[in-house]
């Protein structure tokens, strides 16, 4: 009794500091000035999340997220901001503009929307979740999972990589062979 | 045991809607991609928070999913961008208006 109710009382506290170590870096990103300090605060966030996902039991999910997203994507990020210069933004001119507001308003509506749906659906079905064995979120079960329910998926996925990394290279040796000839945007 | 399935879902709501505004307000093509970065991350805890709700577990080979096509997206994003750099164009979304090749 007293063992479940620190383990109770240790979820909690786990699961609250990743959700705001979550929240803050989430704000710390789009209201940073500075790419670089965004991509950083974009790592907590990462970081944070997959607490989020152990706590959810899907642990290949966060190995995922840590390797693939907090090691790959953002180093990919870090590169390009390295490459680019660290330039902010030209600030504001005339006040804030039409732009701004409506996707304050827009994002702000989005929020509610959906806050408001989760709050009617709380206290029913979302409020007794099934229990799930000890393989669930276990490399072999998405692993099973993959290459048999899912083979598609996972091949369209293969498919989408290819293309995505033939994209980048195209990309890439487009401008370098051929900034004589293109004319000034 | 434990914060059950709205709270993970008011979390992700939230990471949403953050994303959303860092999308429609910033100017920097680095940042806007930060910011879908962010959105696709509130999806995917979404996503994880309903498969651990009903004991299955399609919603994270979706989540996997939706993490491959991030990387995706990402490696032509920042193509973009790089390519946008080479010729001396202002990374601003806003003066980025025209498709002439």
């Amino acid at each position: 009794m007293i063992v479940a109710t620190v383990g109770n009382v240790l979820v909690w506290a786990v699961w609250v500091l990743a959700a705001f170590a979550c929240l803050g870096s989430a704000i710390a990103v789009v209201s940073f000035s500075n790419p670089f300090f965004s991509a950083l605060a974009l790592i907590g966030n990462l970081g944070s999340l997959a607490v989020l996902y152990l706590l959810l039991s899907s642990e290949f999910v966060a190995a995922a997220q840590v390797l693939v997203y907090a090691g790959a994507v953002m180093v990919m990020f870090l590169f390009v901001i390295a490459y680019v210069g660290p330039r902010t933004e030209s600030p504001w001119t005339g006040g804030p503009s039409w732009q701004a507001i409506g996707s304050v308003l827009a994002a702000g509506a989005l929020l509610v929307e959906i806050v408001v749906v989760i709050g009617l659906k709380a206290g029913g079905a979302l409020a007794h979740s099934h229990d799930v064995g000890g393989a669930f979120g276990t490399p072999s079960y998405i692993g099973r999972l993959f290459l048999t329910d899912h083979l598609l998926a996972f091949e369209i996925t293969s498919i989408v990589l290819l293309v995505a990394a033939i994209g980048g290279v195209i990309l890439g040796a487009h401008s370098r062979t051929a900034t004589d000839e293109v004319p000034p945007l | 045991m434990g914060p059950n399935t709205a709270w993970y879902l008011g979390v992700a709501g939230f990471l949403f809607g953050v994303g959303t505004l860092g999308v429609l307000i910033r100017r920097n093509p680095l940042i806007v991609l930060l910011s879908l970065e962010i959105m696709l991350n509130g999806a995917n805890l979404a996503l994880i928070a309903f498969a651990r709700h009903l004991n299955n577990g399609d919603g994270q080979i979706f989540a996997l999913t939706v993490m491959a096509v991030a990387a995706s997206e990402v490696v032509v994003g920042l193509g973009l961008i790089v390519a946008l750099n080479r010729k001396r164009v202002p990374l601003d979304v806003d003066r980025l208006s025209s498709l002439r090749g």
